[in-house]
């Protein structure tokens, strides 16, 4: 099939972006949309051009590098990761436009690539256990119960991809955190630092410039992994009590 | 090719196999803990082996500086591990026991892997389930709160912890939230976007790297006390595989340019398990855990053509050859064997799909036995995945599997303290060679990487510390200028080529070429054809590459150009020692090797030892040293599965 691409230009952070119109010829349904645009970008090296920018890597759907908004959906119309959504959701002749996450605290790097180094520093301060190598108890001494450990487990699928922030109106982190948040609150291991951590990992999710949570749940809607809201309303619990009895 | 007569020393610590490690560590040299911040490490690479290695030296008090090429330490590659780790905690009371995870281990890796490398292995593997139970983990567990366990390949106990389909990603997030810890308490200094293009060697000791910033192009001196590479496999050397498009070998491969001995680079990993190629527009293969042939049965229509739909096969014209084969291990074959079988049922065309290049992976006596909604708790995210990619749905139609590059056994040499050749250099995880002998077992990659970074590494680097002097070295080294130099010309003669090729045709162009020549099986003729042929891809390459803008600056097609550049130069060494080991052995096979029923045939008068190349240069062949292996604790039998 033959496509129209309109692909979003951009040399730098500061710099100005616009959309560029792209033809994609003889597109195989059977390509992923991430091989459809490495077949544009040989063309386009082939002309001396320079090849479009976009994050990827294992194109498998579990290392979260990859992810443009597609007509104006956030990893496009499959509730997938881009490396995994492929070309037989299009047709022949489709006009597709392709975009950048669009948050003030994910600033463009390059074209389709932006910064989402805020993730790393919102883990930093507090998505973890403090214990050092070496002094972990047996591991069959704590027991966890079958439930709890499988909704820990679906919090923590989370790829860290950051669909949620670019779909959201506030560009709001909160399903990124509250993830980590409702994981670590969820497990035995996770109660000693249960209220320091949410308390500092929302405290750095503010000084990120990321917003509040619009309920709007578009999130969760585009949330390759089906990330829960309900991991929201945990986070809130937990951070109001947190708040009210102190860390 | 010369044979060197140089004796390498592993420093294997005497005394009995069960007691080596204990001993050593009772007598490596310790760095007081007031010291300690006086050192600084580089660690190249943010998977398993290299987040666990600088969590825990950053916890210790080293100052760690922290590189990938990712945008974040969270995604290296082992996120993609699939199906679990394995560790003897027998707590399925299956009779597991280090001794017995030590045995398949050895068997497994085909009597081609050190001893005491693989005890010490086996033996911590308990303690990293603890460690990553505790940093909160979330592994699969039973209604009594107790930690699940699933069997694998080349085992017959249950020994697998995992969390559903996603275990490399939960045990690199544990890692990454240490490191992430560490990076709050200052100790960490990452490096994202950023990729070591050399290393810096002076006066015989390794000192820094020279890494290229992916985003604003600057070519960057690092200096250090140690400098320890975790940068994974040479997997996508084949172009496809089930690597990351961005897995690439030039860290190790330039270390390798720099003294570093590079060991046994024929021993790569076909896994049996992945989505079979579809097309000419196709970037990379996707694995199926082996996980799935608990449950799944392999097979392929007895008559060969038999083009019917696979629900039209009635059993009897099916043949579940891998049962029939090796009725003791059935669908659980290892890895090299399970791979080899299907082979050669796709060459006796009995391959099924569009291309008859794959086998079946069925489920249906599965799901009538244990109903469909037990399977898709078991395997339900690799299912879609699967439908995802093929557009079939597998809980009614079988799944199509092939073989696919996955993983690599060789790597840089190291010593039983993971330290290179050269003293400063340490080396840990799939970027090492010292575990896996000619096969690795499945679930032990992600034991491997975590046992380097956590609890070897640790405590051998201190011991280099102590024993060798600070050295204080400053960028300032005029090591450190030609190295630089080095990275700059060769950028600048990329840049300058301007030819008619992408860097991903001469890519796609090798794959090709080392997949057939140097792939699942291998011959003389055809090794010796792709030695000759490599070097005329090397001499169109550097003559007729196109890489479009400028070094200084996000530049994707040179970054490409300068991995391709690289696997071009490893390819050759790959088929090298390929050639040069005339005996077949796990994931080496070479045809005039084998058995009359086509099995792997050992030679262990000949090769029962780790060769390790030395470069002389792009130009000039390699130097090969032997490493002899001693087998004092268990005896060289043939390895059977059926």
């Amino acid at each position: 099939m033959n496509l129209t691409l309109h692909v979003w230009r951009q040399q730098g952070p500061s710099a100005p972006g616009r959309l560029v119109t792209y033809q994609a010829k003889d597109v195989s349904p059977d390509q992923s949309f991430l091989e459809m645009l490495d077949g544009l970008n040989e063309e386009l090296i082939s002309r001396g051009e320079e090849p479009v920018a976009f994050d990827h890597d294992c194109r498998e759907g579990i290392c979260g590098s990859c992810g443009v908004v597609i007509n104006g959906v956030a990893h496009g119309p499959e509730q997938t990761t881009t490396c995994q959504l492929h070309m037989r959701s299009f047709k022949d002749g489709d006009e597709i436009v392709i975009e950048p996450w669009r948050a003030d605290p994910f600033p463009v790097i390059r074209d389709l690539m932006v910064d989402r180094s805020a993730f790393d520093r919102i883990i930093a301060a507090g998505g973890y256990v403090s214990i050092n190598t070496g002094s972990a108890p047996e591991a069959n001494g704590i027991p966890v119960r079958k439930e709890d450990a499988d909704m820990a487990f679906d919090s923590a699928t989370c790829i860290g991809c950051g669909a949620c922030v670019a779909a959201c109106k506030n560009a709001s982190a909160m399903l990124f955190t509250s993830a980590k948040v409702a994981q670590l609150a969820r497990l035995p291991q996770g109660q000693v630092e249960r209220k320091r951590r949410v308390l500092n990992m929302v405290e750095q999710m503010d000084k990120e410039g990321f917003g509040n949570c619009s309920n709007y749940q578009e999130c969760e809607a585009v949330c390759p992994k089906q990330i829960s809201t309900q991991n929201i309303a945990v986070m809130n619990r937990e951070y109001l009590r947190a708040s009210l009895s102190g860390a | 090719m010369k044979v060197l007569e140089e004796t390498l020393n592993a420093r294997i610590p005497s005394g009995p196999l069960d007691q080596k490690w204990t001993r050593h560590q009772g007598e490596l040299k310790l760095v007081s803990p007031n010291n300690k911040r006086k050192y600084t490490v580089i660690v190249v690479g943010t998977g398993l082996a290299g987040g666990s290695a600088a969590a825990t030296l950053a916890e210790l008090g080293y100052n760690v500086r922290s590189f990938c090429y990712q945008d974040s330490a969270r995604r290296a590659h082992s996120i993609a591990a699939q199906g679990g780790i394995n560790a003897c905690k027998n707590y399925q009371n299956d009779g597991d026991s280090v001794r017995r995870f030590f045995y398949d281990t050895i068997k497994g890796g085909d009597f081609r892997s050190r001893e005491a490398n693989v005890y010490r292995l086996t033996e911590l593997s308990t303690n990293i389930i603890d460690q990553c139970v505790a940093q909160g983990v979330p592994f699969a567990r039973e209604y009594g709160g107790t930690l699940a366990n699933r069997s694998f390949g080349g085992a017959q106990v249950s020994r697998t912890f995992y969390a559903r389909g996603q275990t490399g990603q939960q045990l690199l997030l544990g890692c990454y939230q240490a490191m992430m810890r560490q990076v709050n308490a200052g100790k960490i200094t990452l490096h994202p976007r950023t990729e070591m293009l050399d290393l810096v060697v002076a006066n015989g000791r390794a000192i820094g790297i020279i890494t290229r910033n992916l985003v604003t192009g600057q070519i960057e001196k690092h200096c250090a006390d140690a400098v320890v590479l975790a940068t994974g496999g040479y997997g996508n050397v084949f172009y496809l595989s089930t690597n990351a498009k961005g897995c690439n070998v030039t860290a190790t491969f330039r270390a390798y340019r720099q003294g570093a001995y590079f060991a046994n680079p024929c021993y790569t990993q076909i896994h049996p398990t992945c989505i079979p190629p579809h097309g000419e527009h196709q970037s990379k293969l996707t694995l199926m855990s082996e996980s799935l042939r608990n449950d799944g049965r392999v097979w392929v229509p007895k008559k060969p053509g038999d083009r019917r739909p696979p629900d039209q096969i009635p059993d009897e014209e099916r043949d579940y050859y891998l049962e029939r084969l090796y009725p003791s291990y059935g669908n659980l074959a290892p890895r090299d064997i399970a791979s080899r079988a299907a082979k050669r049922v796709v060459d006796e065309g009995r391959g099924v799909g569009p291309t008859g290049v794959g086998v079946y992976l069925d489920f249906r006596d599965a799901i009538r036995r244990l109903g469909e909604q037990n399977i898709a708790a078991r395997y339900g995210n690799l299912f879609d995945m699967y439908q995802r990619i093929t557009d079939e749905n597998p809980y009614k139609v079988p799944m199509r599997i092939y073989p696919a590059s996955h993983y690599t056994m060789g790597g840089l040499w190291v010593d039983y303290n993971l330290m290179s050749n050269i003293p400063g250099l340490f080396v840990i995880g799939e970027a090492n060679f010292s575990d896996h002998g000619a096969n690795r077992l499945g679930a032990s990659a992600l034991l491997q990487g975590l046992v380097d970074g956590y609890f070897v590494l640790p405590y051998t680097i201190g011991d280099y510390f102590a024993r060798f002097k600070k050295l204080d070295a400053t960028t300032d080294h005029p090591e450190f200028d030609q190295a630089e130099a080095r990275v700059k010309d060769r950028i600048r003669t990329l840049l300058s080529i301007n030819g008619r090729r992408t860097p991903d045709s001469f890519h796609r162009q090798l794959g090709q070429l080392v997949w057939d020549k140097c792939g699942m099986s291998r011959n003389a003729d055809g090794l010796r054809e792709a030695i000759a042929k490599i070097p005329e891809i090397r001499q169109e390459f550097w003559e007729n590459v196109k890489v479009v803008g400028t070094g200084e600056d996000l530049n994707i097609s040179l970054e490409q150009a300068g991995r391709v550049a690289d696997f071009i130069e490893l390819a050759e060494l790959m088929c090298r020692d390929a050639l040069a080991r005339e005996e077949s052995c796990g994931g080496h096979f070479r045809e005039e090797h084998q058995t009359e029923d086509g099995e792997a045939l050992r030679d262990d008068e000949r090769f029962c030892h780790v060769s390790c190349w030395k470069s002389n240069g792009p130009d000039a062949d390699p130097d090969l040293i032997i490493e002899p292996l001693a087998f004092e604790n268990v005896q060289l039998v043939t390895r059977s599965y059926k």
